[in-house]
């Protein structure tokens, strides 16, 4: 390593946008592909929900190139396919790229005033290692007897050679290993780079809280990640060496066999974390923007750290709460439980510091700052539902059914999502040079929020009833037959959920060509990313920047009349 | 804060300074790394021994390891790689102390450590591949043993073993750049020595757990 961290700019195109360190093209680089794969996520759910609201119809447009044998009907087995690779596309394809590679790669370095990650060769080859992961889940969709059938989660003995026969799951495993190990060359290279290259003055208690969010995501990311790494090689070698890790005795020849419950623990070792990874990032990013736009310093922002860590801590010891029907020892439940619900206080806690960031605030409803707002009202929701899911008595009954799935959805998936969605908004001028459309952010913002809500509380309404979750067609069994008209309403808003999403597209692509140039701070924000001009300079700081002051001195009365905010790099008047 | 500043030379950090901060730290950016990566290695060894763990802990018959195992050879191979590590340690003050001679003897006498190691493994996997203990089913002198007897033992030690081949691997190339006088230099030349020997320390003190769960207990 040189002394001198600043290395020459790329004159090749291959250097300069495809095998790029350049933090920056590798943000774009992850901002793209997770885009493109949360489109092909989301029109696999737009499938899902036409076969629940009409079993047995062939799918339009779609259906006659998909599912050609069944005339456009989509047929079970596709069926499991599809709500499993919609999971998995979702969670390790969409919002991990998105949210994490795209938006830690842009604001960690620019926001703490480094001129590029500590690691950048190490961080090429985390977006190629996912990429790589793409590729193989992508491949495993057109093998014979095509892709997984497991479900996300991949329980055995689904997900061995006994339920899953073809190399469709084993592929989906080893596409699973690749992301984890793109996610930990991230994980490591974020953490190190927040420690290490922080500009002058750049205290922990004057990071941004994006920053924070994304770094304690790469905490949970470098040590729980591999744990799902083990259980992928245990269940690879399940499937092609003929171990039986996973397999029970029952369906053994040989009378000794595995463990399927195994296989459940791993998972949620590094399930449970997974859902802080993919949200810990959006709080972060809310806490910021709620500031940004209500023009006043993020309230309690010690609290909001003290906060996400012990969440982060916290997030660690509960995943047993996913396993009350496994028959797992009263105890062990009893403590998980507990655990569980301790996680409530510390969320509360955050919820407590948005509500009075918004509070008295001059209120900037920018779109940034509607989704930001969403995130509250939405992981709210989830949150609260959560608390039945956690309690044992309840998550018996509620096990499995369309409850569980309107819950995380909500929590993980929604403010996830959502918060993605306000961090490009927010990002995008400086990211792209260009304005996106705030009129059309706007109406992407209503039109996927409202759908969005109804869809998800409907699903709590039929999971309460009973309906179970992954049924090919609810109306093949008697008492669900008179929920089905539930199922069509929340197809129907998933529809206009979906139909809004094009809204996005356009915007974007429009925006990225023939937007309006962007000013340099669009936003009246005084954080270091916003210091540098648009577009930013290879390496983005001409000097590192010396650090006077947090990240939300807003409508300070120091400032005087004329201005409610200073740069960080700009010390606050006595 | 502006008074405070001290130049520093000793790590990839873009700045040419940094403030007399508590904040920051001494550590190299490599140093950080590689204590990261440790964690997260640890916790994918962590993942398989819990598995074994529980596949034992549950299962109705398993042998015991030491009988079919053999615990004698197996501890020359781990007396051979504690003394790796020590060979290790010497390497590094060798390359702090700018002593290239030294360092290239350490280096290479590490390297040899792990390269017995392995040979004692390879050996070891022949031996009980012969004797019935394969990787998906299992017999010792006639009889059917527990199949994940030797799934989680080859599965384990092999994880294992290849750490300790990326560990030569690693070793070898560090050996180069010390045959050409890179990390004795002076200032921060040595860290590189300093962090595959953080690894290493890794590798052996991995083998340990290894040792005691997979061979001992």
């Amino acid at each position: 390593m040189s002394s001198d961290h600043i290395h020459p700019e790329p004159t090749t195109f291959l250097r300069k946008h495809v095998f790029s360190t350049d933090h920056k093209v590798i943000a774009k680089q992850f901002l793209w592909f997770g885009l493109i794969w949360l489109g092909i996520g989301g029109i696999m759910a737009m499938m899902l929900r036409w076969q629940l609201a009409n079993p047995g119809v062939p799918v339009p447009l779609l259906g006659g190139l998909l599912f050609p044998r069944t005339g456009g009907v989509i047929d079970p087995a596709s069926y499991n396919t599809l709500f499993t690779m919609h999971g998995t596309i979702m969670i390790f394809l969409g919002l991990t790229p998105a949210m994490i590679g795209a938006l830690g790669n842009w604001c960690i370095p620019l926001m703490i005033g480094a001129r590029d990650m500590i690691f950048p060769t190490l961080n090429m080859l985390s977006f190629w290692a996912m990429f790589a992961g793409g590729a193989v889940g992508f491949y495993s969709l057109f093998v014979p007897l095509g892709a997984t059938e497991a479900g996300w989660t991949g329980y055995p003995t689904l997900s061995t050679t006994v339920g899953g026969v073809g190399q469709g799951e084993t592929l989906w495993a080893i596409a699973v290993f690749l992301i984890g190990a793109s996610s930990i060359m991230g994980g490591i290279n974020y953490i190190t780079t927040v420690i290490r290259l922080r500009a002058p003055g750049m205290s922990w208690m004057r990071l941004p809280l994006t920053v924070w969010g994304l770094f304690l995501t790469s905490i949970l990311n470098v040590l729980f990640v591999p744990v799902i790494g083990s259980a992928m090689i245990l269940l690879v070698l399940d499937r092609v060496f003929g171990t039986s890790f996973y397999v029970p005795a029952s369906i053994m020849s040989g009378g000794t066999g595995g463990d399927p419950i195994l296989y459940q623990h791993l998972f949620w070792i590094f399930g449970h974390p997974e859902v802080y990874i993919l949200i810990l990032p959006a709080w972060g990013v809310v806490c910021d923007l709620l500031s940004f736009f209500a023009r006043k310093p993020a309230f309690g922002y010690r609290t909001s750290v003290g906060s996400m860590v012990v969440i982060t801590v916290l997030s660690a010891v509960v995943y047993g709460h996913h396993m009350f029907t496994t028959g797992l020892s009263a105890m062990l439940g009893e403590s998980f439980m507990l655990l569980t619900m301790i996680i409530s206080v510390p969320a509360e806690v955050l919820f407590f510091n948005w509500l009075h960031t918004l509070w008295k605030g001059s209120l900037r409803l920018t779109t940034p700052m509607l989704f930001a707002m969403s995130v509250i009202f939405v992981f709210g929701l989830g949150g609260l539902t959560g608390i039945y899911l956690a309690t044992i008595g309840t998550d018996i009954f509620l096990h499995d059914t369309y409850f569980v799935v309107g819950h995380f959805h909500l929590t993980m998936a929604a403010s996830a999502l959502f918060g993605t969605f306000g961090a490009v908004y927010f990002w995008f001028p400086k990211m792209f040079g260009r304005m996106m459309s705030e009129k059309l952010g706007k109406w992407h913002f209503w039109l996927s929020f409202v759908p969005l809500v109804i869809v998800f509380c409907i699903m709590f309404i039929s999971g309460y009833a009973g309906m179970p979750r992954r049924y090919y067609d609810h109306t093949s069994v008697e008492y669900l037959r008179p929920l089905q008209h539930l199922n069509v309403a929340t197809s129907v808003a998933a529809f206009l959920l979906g139909a809004a999403q094009l809204i996005f597209v356009f915007n974007f692509i429009k925006s990225r060509w023939w937007g309006k140039p962007a000013p340099q701070n669009p936003w009246d924000v005084g954080t270091l990313d916003w210091t540098i001009e648009t577009p930013v300079p290879h390496y983005n700081f001409k000097t590192i920047p010396v650090v006077q002051c947090g990240p939300h001195e807003f409508s300070n009365p120091v400032l005087g009349p004329d201005t409610d905010w200073i740069y960080q790099t700009e010390k606050l008047p006595d | 804060m502006d008074s405070g500043h001290v130049a520093v030379a000793d790590h990839a950090a873009p700045q040419t300074s940094v403030p007399e901060d508590p904040h920051f730290g001494n550590a190299t950016g490599g140093k950080v790394g590689m204590w990261i990566f440790i964690a997260q290695d640890g916790m994918s060894f962590g993942g398989l021994l819990f598995a074994y763990g529980i596949l034992r802990g549950s299962a109705t018959e398993w042998p015991v390891p030491a009988e079919i195992l053999g615990i004698s050879l197996t501890a020359i191979a781990t007396f051979i790689l504690i003394c790796s590590s020590l060979s290790m340690v010497f390497a590094v003050a060798a390359a702090e102390e700018r002593n290239q001679a030294s360092l290239v003897r350490w280096l290479m006498v590490t390297i040899f450590g792990g390269l017995c190691f392995l040979g004692i493994q390879v050996w070891e996997y022949t031996h009980l591949v012969h004797a019935g203990i394969g990787f998906a089913d299992c017999t010792w002198e006639g009889e059917a043993v527990n199949s994940l007897f030797g799934s989680t033992f080859y599965s384990v030690t092999g994880f294992h073993g290849m750490h300790v081949t990326a560990g030569v691997i690693y070793l070898c190339c560090i050996l180069r750049g010390a045959m050409k006088g890179k990390y004795t230099q002076g200032g921060t030349s040595a860290s590189p020595v300093e962090l595959v020997g953080l690894f290493w320390h890794f590798v052996d003190l991995v083998w340990i757990l290894v040792f005691t769960f997979i061979y001992l207990l």
